[in-house]
């Protein structure tokens, strides 16, 4: 059985409650548990977080940076969604 | 800790010149822009980064055995859990580079290989002997102050995973160095033995120390591509100058004199003048005769084989949870 047979794991740490769980790096495991004990010792050596998570790798699907400006082009030219767009004339409070 | 300038020719690939995907590229890294895995990048890019940071990952993993000699003999329980610590980071420090290596396309497998084959180099610091406990703070001294100068640029190099793993190596490299130091500092005001033995381990590892920022600007001539696309930031002498000047202070503070008998404060240049180094033994080193290349390379190699029953029992027993997951 070679090495390659452990997957790789993605590893996310929420750093104290109230926060999201944030990806802090990647390690090779064989399974959920043992990718949650090498996290452990690997990512919270001081304290970083306060919660794992471990998501294998090839779970995880992602969108293709060449793909990337026609995914978010149309989000650019819609600035109407920013409330900075609308005029707030002078004497108007609370808007 | 460690990246070394090995200096070996980055992969100037044969570029089409002026293509427009190269072009867009190079524009990214002028603007400042991060490289992530997923994106387009020329292949000698690719592959001057595999090199180098697997080259930086193997020195962290090789780098743990000169310590590692002298945990079950640190003096005190104290010590010994601070070595213990330091190098526990060490093996983080390689797990890290491993991990951002892979993300360039190299299996963890084909980077154990080219370790264990001699066909990856490592830094050539490691292929010194640690003789006796002052040994531990002259590396913690003067090693990871030599690796801290070397990595904190590398915190903005060009590539994304590279420069965010070496934002958490630097965070956790300054506790190395202050580690190194207080053994340093207690040895030279401790009784005339101790201070031999502090000035004797200063003696051995200064040279070593400066070699690490790899050959000279003059024999360095693939530094330019490097430069060019971010991945460095400043030239082995500059870094190396950088090194001398802040810590011949700190030798000075100790007590301690510099085995260089070259060493002068350089009043017009602001910088301090030193001796040259012996290229020589630099590249005897890199080319596996040093003290103790073979030795670093049998541990490895011993502790990859006695693992091996480890890790096919780890897979065995995943498996069997799986299928028992799946008949549940
Ligand atoms: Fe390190
Ligand atoms: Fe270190």
């Amino acid at each position: 059985m070679k090495k390659e047979d452990w997957p790789l794991f993605e590893i996310f740490i929420r750093s104290r409650s109230g926060l999201s769980h944030r990806h802090v790096g990647s390690l090779h495991a064989a399974d959920a548990s043992m990718a949650l004990d090498h996290a452990r010792d690997l990512y919270t050596r001081r304290g970083e977080g306060v919660s794992l998570w471990a998501v294998e790798s090839r779970n995880i699907a992602a969108s293709d940076p060449a793909e990337s400006s026609a995914l978010f082009e149309p989000a650019e030219d819609k600035i109407y969604r920013h409330p900075t767009f609308y005029e707030v004339p002078e004497g108007v409070e609370n808007l | 800790m460690y990246t070394q300038g090995l200096d070996q020719k980055p992969d100037t690939e044969k570029q089409v010149d002026g293509t427009e995907q190269l072009v867009r590229f190079q524009a990214r890294i002028d603007a400042d822009e991060k490289i992530e895995p997923k994106d387009w990048m020329p292949d000698g890019y690719r592959k001057t980064l595999i090199r180098q940071i697997s080259q930086h990952a193997h020195s962290e993993i090789v780098g743990m055995l000169p310590e590692g000699n002298w945990i079950t003999r640190a003096p005190t329980l104290r010590r010994k859990a601070i070595l213990l610590a330091k190098v526990q980071d060490e093996a983080g420090h390689g797990l890290y580079l491993y991990s951002a290596t892979e993300t360039l396309g190299v299996s963890r497998d084909q980077l154990t290989e080219q370790l264990l084959t001699g066909k990856a180099k490592y830094s050539s610091i490691f292929n010194y002997p640690t003789l006796s406990w002052a040994d531990i703070g002259a590396i913690g001294w003067l090693v990871d102050g030599a690796a801290i100068m070397n990595q904190i640029p590398l915190c903005r190099c060009s590539y994304g995973p590279y420069a965010r793993a070496m934002v958490r190596v630097c965070k956790e490299e300054s506790f190395h160095q202050r580690q190194g130091f207080e053994i340093m500092l207690e040895l030279s005001r401790g009784s005339d033995a101790q201070r031999r033995m502090a000035q004797d381990a200063l003696n051995r590892w200064w040279w070593p120390s400066l070699m690490m920022f790899g050959p000279s600007d003059v024999d360095s001539k693939h530094s330019a591509q490097s430069m060019a696309w971010k991945i460095k930031r400043f030239s082995n002498d500059e870094l190396r100058q950088k090194f001398v000047d802040v810590t011949v202070p700190q030798a000075e503070f100790l007590g301690l004199t510099m085995p260089d008998t070259d060493l002068d404060w350089n009043e017009s240049r602001g910088h301090y003048d030193f001796g040259e180094i012996d290229w020589q033994e630099f590249y005897e080193v890199l080319k596996g005769n040093g003290p103790c290349n073979r030795e670093r390379l049998a541990a490895r190699q011993s502790a990859h084989d006695d693992g091996a029953w480890v890790r096919t029992a780890a897979v065995a027993y995943a498996q069997k949870q799986k299928r028992r997951c799946q008949a549940a």
